[in-house]
């Protein structure tokens, strides 16, 4: 970081940006009124930094001067537009926010006098994530809402994570923007019994967006690993501004956990790598030790949730140092209490892959049988891993065979293909050479 | 204030009888009354159902007349309230108590002014 008062670099303004971009847009869109007025304020307020900065320096608060700047240029852009077309809604908007009418004008001393406990900015930039994630919009759009207001993704970064066209992901923001202002979705932070209600889909969007990137591999470029970071960046605003939500907490906790594996999740040419195979001396010791700290706090709180269990979970593999010293009996239990609090044939999938390791594959085939997940690779792939090792190839063949059909990237076509050809089943693959990557389990 | 419209969509079909209509009527007083109560409410009213609906389509400089309704489909706008609401979770909120009282899916759309 530059010191003050020296000049600023590109890398300087981009971490302001990275940081400070979503909590002015939102401070700006309580003054205005207006999630259009307070993007193009705050664009503006960092073109300026760009040009200002490197010769004049990072300013003492960077924070303050964006907000300063950003309200400043939204003034004088209804100023312009309110003498120009003489619009009366722009003009009426100009005179509360100079009169002082509304919070706006002290929002800036706000933020350079308080930098601890909830202050305003904070209270802003939650009503932001709760705009951007209410019930009455889509999914796809809360999702495309929260990259670009509280990330400050463009509309083509966030176009190419989710494999749309840029066009389409423009309308799609468009659209949010206007229902947001014509069905008057309001800027507040749902309160007491509401508030349950209204985070699921706020934690539903941080972690889509997790998973979107971690799930993209190394053949993707560095766009997976942005998106999962600024999932984690948007986990812990969300932690810091919730502490008395374990559920957020155990979203953060979950995510760092399964990041710190991202490193050994894959060969070096993309091939994929399950979790047993995986070489743990490369997880990453920072995220998972924070993780499981995360998730001893959750626990002192005993208030479980499905994050907080997943974490749980994942903080037990984290635990193990190596894949034959997980403690499966923890596991299992956890899964059980997962199952209670969120029911569904996927979670009980995991929890016969746990059971498995626990009471051999016998027991983890009868668990998944009757499951309806059909439609579901891992099922397949599940169901043919447990035939594997009770030495029924052909039916555990057929069952490669269904997953292959169904494999849903490259690297996880490969890698069933060679789990399919190693069993040398007539009939199925060509009994090629066992794949590399997963010496087979003992037992 | 705005004002949003609280259409509630009913399957096609036989009317259900006394015995579940009677308790469905009186929870719509009942929450008419408390929208009143509350200052919320500006227009309420049941339709008859879809097989009674004219649509007027033009065509070539004129109108023709058609057998209704306008949408195809198994539900059908079944009766609506119009409410003045501060934002709109505010009128989800009377939308939920709408859908809970007609047991029935309600589409909540903003008025223009």
């Amino acid at each position: 970081m530059a010191e003050h008062g020296a000049g600023a670099t590109g890398a300087d303004v981009a971490r302001v940006f990275r940081h400070e971009y979503g909590r002015a847009v939102a401070v700006l869109t309580r003054a205005f009124g207006s999630l259009d007025i307070a993007e193009d304020a705050v664009q503006d307020a960092f073109a300026a930094a760009v040009q200002h900065w490197p010769s004049e320096g990072i300013p003492p608060s960077p924070a303050g001067w964006i907000i300063t700047t950003a309200r400043r240029r939204g003034i004088d852009r209804l100023r312009r537009e309110a003498s120009r077309e003489g619009r009366h809604a722009q003009a009426a908007l100009l005179a509360a926010v100079r009169s002082g009418n509304g919070p706006a004008p002290a929002a800036e001393e706000q933020f350079l006098a308080e930098q601890s406990g909830v202050d305003e900015v904070d209270d802003d930039t939650l009503r932001l994530i709760f705009t951007c994630c209410h019930p009455a919009l889509a999914r796809s759009a809360q999702v495309a809402l929260t990259l670009r207001l509280l990330g400050g993704l463009t509309t083509a970064e966030i176009a190419r994570a989710f494999l749309v066209p840029e066009a389409t992901m423009a309308q799609r923001l468009v659209r949010a923007k206007a229902k947001i202002r014509d069905a008057k979705i309001p800027y507040r932070v749902p309160q007491g019994a509401e508030l349950p209600e209204r985070l699921g889909p706020v934690l539903a969007v941080i972690y889509l967006i997790f998973n979107e990137g971690y799930n993209k591999g190394p053949a993707d470029g560095p766009a997976g690993d942005e998106l999962s970071a600024e999932a984690i960046r948007l986990g812990r605003l969300l932690a810091s501004l919730m502490p008395d939500e374990p559920e957020a907490t155990g979203l953060l906790a979950l995510m760092l956990l399964i990041a710190s594996r991202r490193g050994s999740r894959f060969t070096p040419d993309g091939g994929l790598v399950l979790l047993a195979a995986q070489d743990r001396g490369r997880w990453d010791a920072a995220p998972a030790g924070e993780g499981r700290e995360l998730v001893r706090r959750c626990l002192r709180l005993n208030r479980p949730g499905p994050y907080q269990l997943q974490a749980a979970i994942n903080a037990v593999h984290s635990d193990a140092a190596a894949a034959g010293n997980t403690d499966w009996a923890q596991i299992v239990q956890l899964y059980d209490q997962l199952l209670a609090v969120a029911p569904g044939p996927v979670v009980a999938l995991n929890r016969a892959v746990a059971l498995a390791e626990l009471h051999g594959p016998g027991a983890g085939l009868a668990a998944v049988e009757g499951l309806e997940l059909g439609n579901y690779r891992v099922y397949h792939a599940v169901r043919a891993d447990f035939l594997v090792r009770l030495g029924r190839l052909p039916e555990a063949a057929a069952a490669y065979q269904r997953a292959l059909e169904l494999a849903g990237s490259v690297a996880e076509g490969r890698f069933l293909g060679a789990k399919l050809r190693s069993l040398g089943v007539a009939g199925y693959g060509d009994g090629g050479p066992s794949d590399p990557l997963t010496p087979r389990r003992s037992p | 204030m705005s004002q949003y419209l609280l259409s509630i969509y009913q399957p096609d079909g036989p009317v259900p009888g006394p015995e579940v209509l009677e308790p469905i009527m009186r929870g719509l007083a009942d929450l008419n009354r408390e929208m009143r109560d509350a200052g919320a409410w500006v227009f309420a009213a049941g339709l008859h159902p879809a097989e009674s609906a004219t649509v007027l389509r033009p065509s070539g400089g004129e109108i023709l007349i058609t057998d209704g309704p306008f949408t195809e489909g198994k539900e059908h706008l079944g009766g609506f309230t119009v409410v003045e609401a501060e934002d709109l979770d505010a009128a989800l909120g009377w939308a939920r108590k709408l859908a809970g009282v007609t047991t029935l899916p309600v589409e909540v759309r903003p008025f223009q002014h």
